[in-house]
């Protein structure tokens, strides 16, 4: 029987790793390479890096950053942010990232969702969706709105829509991130990855809003996500990966417990 | 030397990175030369049957993996690597494959589920395999230990001496198999952390031998 996946999420600006409330505010706490050695001895199944390094011409330093953590740590982990192009998503994975995450580039250019899949295969490929609830309209029927960069635009496209036709196209997983629940630390959006989680037939990764183990259990369980992305609920030490899966394990829920 | 076989079939950076942080000397290559004179030889892969099928024929690799298992060579298939060492896959309206091990290749079915839950395909994330053969490259191993598998294919050897590890995901599969100087995983053991490194490392040390 396949083991939930406890996913921790590292923001990395410049070659730095930070963690941002709500997207705002974010403060620079270390170096990305050390923390994803350190999740790797600790239990982590797999990593995601979300670059937000805001200007292009610095994007070199993610890719040394990417091959660092290549050399040290042998399980799988993702990298996005700003990628635009197949050849964006070639430099990631030849750095030696199992999968990259497009986000804003694929709801521009939903193609690039079947380009990457075609070039590289669709395991490679993550979606990652940033949702905003909002009142359910004709043209927002879920009442889940994608928006993009970082939460400040939003699009008009339907959250629901926008992963099934992922899907269609080619995507591989989706990291479904709830903007309402980022950062609050108060459990992730329950109905929404419910919602998502029953409605593709690819894995979906629960984002934003962990504050305890209980709210991981939750969205594994009751929300029926195949994962769940951590960050400032392990980033601080308020809870180590072994608690958070000898948790999991007391309430039924399988996790991988021996590496 | 080590020869990990380039065939264009995905990633082969985090297996040769894998070999070299166990301290053994390995090269990426598609060289016939290189690959008859290696010590082992590993076939890694990602990506699909046919257009990985396509390219091996093309370039003349498929006859050179046959001369390689059968003069001895000490062989590890990984993932699509191992899928294609058997006859025949189903993948892209069927596939003839490099036939090193009877048996064919099977698409997990639509809508298998698991205590009440849907299971998805691919089966992707980590998961136990349990042993029903020892064999020298699976040695030492807590059986707690779990792998990483990415797939939507899984291997059906034939014959039941070849099966070494089974996984269950909706149904009971091959996830190791084996046969002479041959030894294949479906999962990824260049992204399974020291479980999948203790695997790579008995490889690089085998003699070929299954017993």
């Amino acid at each position: 029987m396949l083991s939930r996946r406890i996913i921790p999420c590292l923001d990395v600006r410049d070659g730095k790793l930070t963690k941002g409330v709500k997207f705002k505010g974010n403060v620079d706490i270390g170096d990305p390479v050390e923390m994803a050695r350190l999740y790797y001895e600790a239990g982590a199944d797999e990593l995601v890096f979300y670059d937000i390094t805001a200007s292009s011409d610095r994007r070199d330093i993610m890719i040394d950053v990417v091959r660092r953590t290549a050399e040290e740590i042998f399980i799988p982990f993702s990298v996005g942010g700003g990628i635009r192009t197949v050849e964006d998503m070639r430099a990631v994975l030849l750095a030696g990232a199992e999968k990259v995450s497009i986000n804003s580039a694929a709801i521009r250019n939903p193609e690039l969702i079947k380009q990457g899949a075609l070039a590289f295969g669709s395991q490679c490929v993550v979606l990652g969706m940033d949702v905003l609830r909002v009142e359910k309209t004709e043209q927002i029927p879920s009442g889940y709105e994608m928006v993009i960069h970082g939460g400040r635009i939003r699009t008009g496209t339907d959250a629901l829509w926008w992963a099934q036709e992922a899907e269609r196209l080619g995507a591989g997983e989706i990291c479904l991130n709830s903007i309402d629940a980022d950062g609050t630390k108060d459990g992730y959006e329950m109905n929404l990855t419910y919602l998502i989680s029953s409605s593709v037939g690819i894995p979906v990764i629960a984002s934003g809003g962990a504050g305890s183990p209980e709210h991981i259990r939750a969205v594994l369980v009751e929300a029926k996500a195949d994962a769940a992305l951590i960050a400032s609920i392990t980033h601080y030490g308020e809870y180590t990966m072994g608690q958070i899966k000898e948790y999991l394990d007391q309430r039924g829920v399988k996790t991988r417990k021996a590496w | 030397m080590i020869a990990i076989i380039d065939y264009k079939a995905g990633n082969l950076v985090s297996v040769e990175r894998a070999v070299r942080a166990l301290g053994f000397g390995c090269q990426i290559t598609r060289d016939p030369g290189r690959i008859k004179t290696a010590e082992r030889v590993i076939f890694p892969g990602v990506g699909a049957a046919g257009s990985a099928m396509a390219d091996l024929k093309r370039t003349g690799l498929d006859k050179v993996l046959k001369s390689v298992f059968k003069k001895g060579t000490p062989l590890l298939g990984i993932c699509l690597g191992t899928q294609i060492i058997l006859e025949f896959s189903d993948e892209d309206g069927g596939t003839e494959c490099l036939g090193l091990l009877p048996g064919k290749v099977e698409r997990f079915p639509a809508n298998m589920s698991e205590a009440g839950q849907r299971l998805k395909v691919p089966h992707m994330g980590w998961n136990r395999i349990s042993f029903v053969r020892d064999h020298p490259v699976f040695s030492g191993l807590d059986p707690e230990y779990e792998f990483y598998f990415v797939h939507s294919y899984f291997p059906a050897p034939s014959q039941d001496r070849h099966v070494i590890a089974l996984t269950d995901y909706g149904l009971s599969f091959a996830s190791i198999v084996a046969q002479d100087n041959l030894a294949a995983v479906q999962f990824h053991l260049e992204k399974s952390g020291r479980p999948g490194l203790k695997i790579l490392k008995n490889f690089c040390e085998w003699d070929g031998k299954d017993a």
